[in-house]
């Protein structure tokens, strides 16, 4: 680009400048210049968004709704979000002055990090995850402070990780289980321990719970439900993965009315409210979604099982993902990094897995693999990538 | 029924037949469980075969005309409507046929290859039946949906961008 002139000397922000590009975008233009690819390398369902929301949507436009809601959403989303809350995950929300709709779960983090951080503080980020959270951190001023897990703990986090990398700085904790990309669940009982050393220290707790509905062996736990840490949790949550509804952009926020004020201040100046249609298509979801969705979660349970067994069966160890659309199985055994695995099996067999550096600590050695592809896609897949771990073990 | 063969049955039903060795692994059972479970529920009937769904409007040639019949027919004493449903759907041209609440008792859907060939089905074989007492015949014009499948368009095409955090 050379259209900036001459006499202007561009003047970026320090602490934008600091910040890296996603490292999966550089993978995104290597796969899109590709042809006849198989991807696994999507992070959202291959599923559409269930007819009734479209229409319901369709619905709201041809009633021309389309004014601003209230700052913190459609107050008759909000009770859906209370109710849902309660009934589902026995945590309960406030819908006058506890919960936020936001411009999907993604604007939920970065309010809910702006909310709470303040320059040179500690936040705790459990890696391998979502490749925003160490970023929006940055932004704020903040230091994110990975803790990274590992295969041989399902990548569960332990307490004993948290606790090396406590510092009188340390302010907060993001947790994000069931887990983009690992899979990985974190059952009642680990999360309490994890709760009793958060609240020995006095942390606050950003819970991802945007894959809550997509826990395919045990119930979902929410940490604000657990004893002791409903006070100190901003619940981050959306319609996005549950409901097939990523281009909507429509997701919510729950906290502690403290929180969620200081939470609507940036909504409100930075958002004003979200998308009105997209509100009714979420009232929609919530108020008459739930089948769908249950069929949707029977087949993503299906596809893992074919997929996470048919992966070992092609040597690649895997453990056990019990929740969201991944797998992210092992390559060290192919001797390769995850770029190098990601980038050989791409242009050899044109499959796009996504490398699992990019996702933070403890990615290197994994690749992601998203399973939320048709079964054929799948195993198509399977065969090609068997093929090429053989051939590269040879 | 146990929720494992409710499971089996309901991806079946969309699915098809599929290899045992992919049920398996899809179900968590062991494959030789799957293939006992699959006989089991065609020994009992609870399967009752392995079809596809085909638009035979573009399988040049071989369209066929497909017609649903009202039918109201005089129910016979001790055995109700089962009789007369019974030598109406043991036609072979008869495709489907249900027993119905409301303004006509018997739903009968019929394949043929020429309108012709279905109005000399109703005229002779149909309507002449005794306890037949009249037919309505509604040819279909386009097919839309069948059996959960949308006929029209593809518009569930696979628009995500190839990779995404």
């Amino acid at each position: 680009m050379t259209h900036v002139k001459a006499e202007h000397n561009v003047k970026l922000s320090q602490n934008v400048e600091g910040i890296a590009p996603s490292g999966i975008r550089r993978f995104f233009d290597l796969a899109s210049s590709m042809d006849n690819i198989i991807s696994l390398g999507v992070g959202e369902p291959d599923y559409t968004t269930p007819w009734n929301v479209r229409e319901a949507s369709i619905h709201s436009l041809e009633r021309g709704l389309t004014s601003y809601t209230a700052n913190a959403g459609l107050m008759e989303l909000r009770e859906e979000i209370s109710r849902y809350m309660e009934e589902r995950f026995q945590t309960k929300y406030d819908p006058a002055d506890e919960i936020i709709v936001t411009v999907g779960a993604s604007e939920g983090l970065d309010i809910a990090l702006r909310a709470v951080v303040d320059p040179g503080d500690e936040v705790l980020v459990v890696e391998p995850c979502f490749v925003s959270y160490a970023p929006l951190v940055s932004l704020t001023g903040g230091i994110p402070v990975p803790v990274p897990t590992s295969m041989e703990d399902n990548f569960q986090v332990s307490v004993e990780a948290i606790r090396e990398r406590l510092t009188p700085d340390t302010k907060a904790i993001m947790l994000s289980f069931p887990n983009n990309p690992t899979g990985a669940v974190m059952g009642k009982a680990e999360l309490e321990e994890i709760a009793a050393l958060v609240q020995e220290h006095d942390l606050v707790v950003f819970s991802d719970e945007i894959y809550a509905e997509l826990s395919y062996d045990e119930e979902h736990v929410s940490t604000a439900a657990l004893e002791g840490m409903w006070d100190r949790t901003i619940l981050i949550s959306g319609f996005s993965k549950s409901f097939a509804m990523t281009g909507w952009r429509v997701g919510y926020v729950c906290a502690p009315a403290p929180y969620a004020k200081a939470m609507l201040k940036i909504h409100q100046y930075a958002m004003m409210c979200a998308s009105t249609m997209a509100q009714y298509a979420a009232l929609e979801a919530m108020k008459n979604g739930r089948q769908e969705m249950e069929e949707m979660i029977v087949s993503y349970r299906q596809r893992r099982n074919y997929f996470v067994e048919s992966l070992r069966e092609a040597g690649l160890e895997c453990h056990s993902p019990g929740g969201a659309f991944y797998a992210f199985p092992s390559i060290r055994a192919t001797g390769m990094t995850s770029e190098e695995f990601a980038e050989k099996l791409l242009i050899e067999q044109r499959v796009a897995v996504v490398p699992g550096h990019v996702f933070g600590a403890g990615g290197e050695g994994h690749v992601r693999c998203s399973y939320a592809a048709s079964m054929s896609q799948l195993e198509e897949a399977v065969d090609r990538i068997a093929a090429f771990v053989k051939n590269v073990r040879k | 029924m146990t929720d494992k063969e409710r499971e089996l049955l309901l991806l079946i039903e969309k699915e098809g037949r599929m290899a045992s060795d992919k049920l398996a692994k899809m179900l968590e059972l062991p494959i030789n469980e799957v293939r006992d479970m699959l006989a089991d529920l065609e020994e009992r009937k609870v399967i009752l075969g392995y079809s596809a769904i085909i638009d035979w409007t573009k399988a040049v040639g071989t369209e066929m005309v497909t017609a649903m019949i009202d039918v109201k027919v005089t129910p016979q004493r001790g055995r109700g409507f089962d009789e007369v449903a019974e030598r109406i759907y043991r036609f072979k041209e008869v495709k489907a046929c249900y027993l119905m609440s409301g303004t006509y008792d018997l739903s009968v859907m019929i394949e043929g290859r020429t309108m012709s060939e279905i109005a000399n089905f109703v005229s002779e074989k149909l309507s002449t039946l005794e306890s037949v007492i009249s037919t309505t015949t509604h040819f279909r014009l386009k097919q839309y949906k069948h059996d959960g499948i949308i006929f029209v368009d593809d518009d569930e095409d696979d628009h995500r961008m190839v990779v995404s955090p």
